[in-house]
């Protein structure tokens, strides 16, 4: 196992140089945006990264609920967070994508309203994860994102509705997409999940150490001699 | 007395008595709800024609923060007294005080709802174009809402560090697409446009989040 991580850690990062190198060099360029389209190739991946991590904080948030597992509970715990830096990433580089094509910064439409709900609500369970002070924290983390995995189609259905009843900005978008760049951007998705998958293994290890640890000092505490633990 | 709706009735009635008798909570949310308002009516001028468009959003974000005001008390007692600890140790379900605890809020909210009404008709010079009726509607399934997610994170947030900022940390996110649907229904029927979309995703969001609540309120009140 100890050796298998530096060896995926190298063909990640040559996977991502070669990502780097199609969607800035081998992509076409796109006719109506230019070069600044080139955001596409990370801004995409990376919500898809994003969503797909979230899913599994789901998965592992109801298995810890069923199974009471502390494996499943650290990977709710690392995926929410690995999550939600693809996410942010999605919110900072939509905004920079969207001022030179679109004129804007911010619209409050379905997909970036929508996006920024989902951005919260991780968010306030890794707020929850921090502040708590209960020895039970990985249940009540649990519990959260069962609701808050549960509310996230009721978010996307009421924006869905609310934005298309009123005028909107009009945007480019939808439609086919050129087979090349549609290569390009899935290799792209691929080299963004091998590295969240490397980061979330990476902060597994990291936080079952510290746990570990913790454990150690608790058990050190209990069976010293009364008087003599520092 | 020791079925579950007997427990529920005597855990209700306990609260709504304490209440009746100090008035902490509906004071509080009283007062607080009046200043949102006054606020709020500086950063819009609240003329008429203007108003029916904003008003929707201004009542709910007004009841919002008061009814975050009564959530964040409604724990407090038990905490201080060891309450919930012999709760616990007791072989009353979990999901009865629940219940008591989102009904007792429920009411709170209800009757700070009813109070400030007459007032936003009268600061907003508000008259539903639409079925009035239909407004009673929204509020009591956006209040029953709000609630019982309410109450839930205000037991989650009980061990946590800053408590009081914790519940609506928590809450407001997992409320948006409910706070979105009562806004947007309130708003609809005082402009006389229709409401069912949201007024039908509220009640599903009620249905499938007290569900969820029930299920998992044992865990939380165990996991303190």
């Amino acid at each position: 196992m100890k050796r298998v991580f530096p060896i995926l850690g190298v063909l990640t990062a040559i996977l991502l140089s070669y990502a780097l190198y199609m969607a800035l060099v081998v992509a076409p360029t796109e006719r109506t945006m230019g070069s600044v389209q080139r955001i596409f190739y990370y801004h995409v991946p990376s919500a898809w990264t994003a969503f797909i991590l979230f899913f599994i904080n789901f998965g592992a948030s109801v298995f810890y609920l069923i199974k009471r597992n502390p494996a499943a509970d650290i990977v709710a715990l690392v995926t929410a967070e690995v999550g939600v830096v693809f996410c942010t990433v999605v919110l900072v580089t939509g905004p920079i994508w969207a001022r030179p094509v679109w004129g804007i910064w911010w619209t409050w439409d379905m997909r970036l309203t929508s996006t920024l709900v989902l951005w919260l609500i991780y968010v306030s369970y890794l707020f929850l994860r921090r502040f708590s002070s209960s020895g039970e924290t990985p249940l009540l983390a649990a519990s959260l994102a069962v609701l808050g995995a549960l509310c996230v189609p009721f978010v996307y259905f009421s924006i869905w509705f609310f934005r298309t009843q009123h005028p909107q900005p009009v945007m480019g978008g939808g439609g086919s997409i050129d087979p090349r760049m549609l290569h390009v951007l899935l290799i792209n998705w691929l080299a963004f999940s091998c590295f969240a998958f490397l980061v979330c293994w990476s902060r597994y290890r990291l936080e079952k150490l510290q746990r570990d640890v913790d454990h150690a000092h608790a058990v050190e505490s209990l069976l010293a001699p009364r008087g003599s633990v520092r | 007395m020791t079925a579950p709706t007997g427990i529920t009735r005597v855990s209700l009635l306990k609260d709504l008595r304490l209440e009746w008798r100090s008035k902490d909570a509906i004071n509080s949310m009283l007062f607080f709800s009046l200043l949102v308002v006054v606020v709020f009516s500086f950063s819009f001028d609240p003329t008429a024609e203007e108003s029916r468009q904003i008003a929707g959003g201004l009542i709910w974000v007004a009841f919002l923060f008061a009814a975050v005001v009564a959530l964040n008390q409604t724990w407090a007692r038990e905490l201080r007294n060891q309450v919930l600890d012999a709760y616990r140790v007791s072989p009353a379900p979990a999901n009865s005080l629940f219940v008591a605890k989102v009904l007792g809020n429920f009411i709170f909210v209800s009757v700070l709802e009813a109070l400030m009404t007459p007032l936003f008709i009268v600061f907003y010079r508000l008259r539903a174009l639409g079925p009035a009726w239909q407004l009673l509607l929204v509020a009591v399934v956006g209040t029953w809402a709000l609630v019982v997610n309410g109450t839930f994170f205000a037991a989650m947030s009980l061990r946590t560090r800053s408590r009081e900022i914790m519940l609506p940390l928590l809450l407001f996110p997992i409320s948006i697409p409910a706070l979105l649907a009562m806004v947007q229904s309130t708003t609809a029927i005082l402009n006389g446009e229709g409401a069912r979309f949201w007024i039908v995703l509220l009640v599903t969001y009620d249905l499938v989040f007290t569900t969820v609540c029930l299920l998992l309120f044992e865990t939380v009140l165990n996991a303190e």
